[in-house]
């Protein structure tokens, strides 16, 4: 009933945001809430579910974001021939030197094996070097003023959610397997640097995605707002509803968008659901509450964990992939881990850690402050400005720090939840 | 002659500029690896506590330069450094009795007070861009070079010239002074040594009569010190940025972790391995390499292993490393 009574109170907010703004402004702050609900149920997975603290999420969502680019933008064939393939190799010796050190490590011993793994370490890193970096000229020295890199492979852009997904899978794989077995927050901080990593690689491998040059004009899922205003039968049916056709184009496009989310989002909570209630979720729950009792029933907890630490990336690469679909555009110079993973954070505390409702409705409410704590700040620090006089240091100073209240309400928020309410606004259901 | 001009390039690129950060770091990690040992959770506010104290010192600076008073070839900053370290301790122990306290009393697992600690974060991060904006500060005044590149290349006849900034002695003096300070403080006075008894084992530490609230409150206050004078000295040395502040956090950590969480001593250690790093593999070595190497063999490009953007990988790497072949540390830290 609680649940309920919280949802419905959601959804006055957008429609108050919807007739006091406009309905315009409400659906884009609703369609990044929904794409947020999908990334904090990511999160949920991971800390609700196994209580693994992972707050590399920044990194998950742009690799998401690299697979719409690699997905759905136009192919490149040039710069394939002049040097795509040799780029591959590149990589292909790369990964082939680290599986060989591995083997090493894992094979040898004593001196013998300090050696041979140094040795095979330049070894395998001048050939990496001298395949790749003529493959990487090559691609870059094609058209860098519109492209400069390999581009994508032409397909629906809808594929590219899934892509995403896998992209963040797979780099969860790899960082799973090294940091697994550390203690929570050293994982923590493993995550951490793989985020920077992950968007250092994408602002500089210029090749890959253009880097900090963007990648624009991605293909959408839905139509064009000014193929809409084209088309004369919507021009019509606008009309014949009263609605401005330019008003009611943009509204339909992001109502298609906000489709097309739903389905997701509603996808993934009935799978989460379904996982949650599942014997594989009560397994999760005591792993998570009880290592050792887990392992001593004959769970492998450390197997258990890669699984769900891959699982949650994958949803945040989902995530990932829709947001970069919905801007149509890959910037990785905006990627910052106050937005994009802490914020996340946020939102799982504040709805509730363990429940899939509360993280939707933590990935709702908190991006809606987000979004509206700017223009209320702005009219609260206008009030009390309103006395200082016109053009004074003090008054001119605090109307810029408005921008700031952001991340100052977000972290009281987050306090407050830890404090007074640990287990958020929709707790976890137990004793089932 | 080539083989001088090779280490005086070497010098001026590599070791000059890695010794002063890693200095930077090792005082940075040696706030982290206290609160460690002492109140057991990985900080992750520490790099905006640094944001914080080095705002206040560049207020405190911009005051003092108005009223004329100055240090003579020194920064102003160190003048106001102190005030600034009084402040931000105030504020430190403030935010312990206001939030940490409540979880520390209810024995909350680590990873709640970490993420306490995010909370901490965003407020002190806020705070920062509130007072000062997300822009470059710079707020080094006074006499900037020790030795200039051309004053060395006259008075040597080298090629290669070998530039000492002021800053990157500074650095090094202040966080000598204050590494001896913070080990003479924890290993001869009585209250060092009931933080230490306290890390090593809290139960114990209790029965003999330690206040525990007092060792935390000196424990803050100490961090205070060591997170604004790491934090005014990297300002110093290159610029004050709240964005790049919050970055530090990881080469930090590496430090912190790469020495051994909870031990001060590998903290400095650590501080340097990671700083030698850094700078060593995103370092371009065509300079040196075309000096000591006989003409055939010099190389064609950069001759540089990572692209300076890669920076935080190395750290990482290292990291990883570390955690993987010695979990503890290269000297022997605590495990929670």
């Amino acid at each position: 009933m609680r649940n309920v009574v919280l949802f419905a109170a959601m959804a006055a907010l957008f429609i108050l945001t919807g007739m006091t703004q406009s309905w315009n402004t409400s659906l884009s702050i609703l369609n990044m809430a929904v794409i947020s609900a999908i990334m904090a149920m990511g999160v949920n997975l991971q800390w609700g579910y196994a209580g693994l603290f992972n707050i590399g999420v920044m990194g998950f969502v742009a690799l998401g974001g690299l697979g719409v680019v690699l997905t759905a933008s136009a192919p490149n064939a040039e710069a394939w021939n002049a040097g795509g393939w040799r780029i591959v190799g590149g990589l292909a010796v790369g990964i082939a030197a680290l599986a060989l050190l591995v083997q090493a490590w894992r094979r040898l011993t004593g001196r013998v094996r300090t050696l041979a793994m140094l040795a095979l370490a330049v070894i395998g890193f001048v050939a990496f070097r001298w395949v790749f970096d003529a493959g990487v000229t090559a691609v870059e020295a094609i058209n860098p003023s519109v492209a400069g890199n390999i581009g994508g492979l032409g397909l629906p852009v809808i594929l590219a959610w899934p892509v995403g997904g896998l992209l963040a899978a797979a780099a969860a794989w790899a960082i799973g397997k090294t940091a697994l077995g550390l203690r929570s927050d050293y994982l923590a901080i493993a995550t951490l640097g793989i985020a920077e990593i992950v968007l250092s690689v994408m602002r500089n491998e210029d090749w890959l995605a253009r880097g900090v040059k963007n990648v624009i004009g991605l293909p959408r899922p839905v139509p064009y707002e000014v193929n809409l205003q084209r088309d004369p039968g919507f021009v019509a049916w606008a009309q014949g509803y009263g609605f401005d056709p330019v008003t009611a184009s943009s509204i339909v496009v992001k109502l298609c968008y906000l489709g097309l989310f739903a389905l997701v989002l509603a996808a993934i909570v009935l799978l989460s659901e379904l996982a949650l209630n599942s014997p594989w979720g009560r397994m999760m729950r005591a792993i998570r509450d009880n290592e050792v009792a887990a392992g001593a029933m004959g769970k492998n907890v450390t197997k258990r964990h890669l699984q769900i630490f891959v699982i949650g990336s994958a949803v945040i690469g989902i995530a990932g992939a829709m947001m970069t679909t919905l801007d149509s555009q890959l910037t990785p110079g905006t990627y910052q881990p106050l937005r994009f993973t802490f914020l996340v954070w946020v939102m799982v505390i504040v709805g509730g850690s363990g429940n899939n409702w509360g993280a939707v409705l933590g990935g709702f409410l908190i991006w809606w402050l987000w979004v509206m704590v700017e223009p209320i700040g702005a009219g609260v620090l206008g009030a009390i400005t309103a006395n200082l006089p016109e053009g004074s240091w003090l008054r001119v100073h605090l109307q810029d720090g408005v921008a700031h209240m952001r991340l100052l309400t977000m972290g009281v928020i987050l306090l407050m939840v830890l404090r007074f309410s640990p287990r958020g606004l929709i707790p976890e259901r137990r004793g089932r | 002659m080539d083989l001088l001009n090779a280490l005086v390039a070497f010098a001026n690129f590599v070791f000059i500029p890695a010794v002063a950060y890693g200095a930077q770091l090792a005082l940075g990690a040696l706030g982290v690896t206290l609160i460690y040992g002492i109140l057991r959770f990985s900080n992750f506010a520490h790099g905006d506590t640094m944001a914080f104290g080095t705002t206040l010192t560049i207020l405190i600076t911009v005051a003092m330069q108005g009223a004329g008073i100055g240090f003579g070839p020194l920064p102003t900053a160190l003048l106001a450094l102190p005030f600034a370290i009084v402040l931000t301790g105030i504020v430190l122990v403030g935010t312990d009795r206001a939030v940490y306290r409540f979880y520390r009393k209810q024995r909350a697992a680590p990873v709640i007070l970490t993420m306490v600690s995010l909370g901490v974060m965003f407020i002190m991060n806020g705070v920062v861009r509130f007072i000062i904006g997300v822009d470059d500060v710079t707020f080094a005044d006074g006499e900037r070079f020790v030795i200039g590149a051309r004053d060395f290349r006259d008075a040597t006849g080298l090629a290669e010239g070998l530039a000492i900034r002021t800053t990157q002695v500074i650095t090094l003096v202040v966080a000598a002074i204050a590494v001896a300070l913070l080990f003479w403080f924890l290993n001869r006075t009585r209250t060092g040594k009931s933080m230490r008894a306290f890390s090593d084992n809290e139960d114990l530490a209790l029965l003999s009569g330690i206040n525990p609230e007092r060792v935390v409150q000196v424990t803050w206050l100490i961090v205070a010190a060591l997170a604004t004078t790491a934090g005014v000295l990297y300002g110093l040395d290159k610029s004050f940025k709240a964005f790049t502040y919050f970055q530090l956090l990881l080469p930090i950590f590496a430090s912190a972790v790469v020495g051994g969480l909870g031990n001060p001593l590998g903290a400095i250690a650590g501080g340097f391995v990671i700083a030698f790093s850094e700078v060593g593999v995103t370092y371009a070595w065509k300079k040196v390499a075309t000096y000591v190497l006989p003409e055939s063999l010099a190389p064609d490009g950069l001759a540089q292993l990572l692209s300076t953007d890669y920076k935080f990988a190395v750290s990482f790497a290292i990291l990883i490393l570390v955690l993987l072949f010695m979990p503890t540390g290269l000297f022997k830290g605590k495990s929670v």
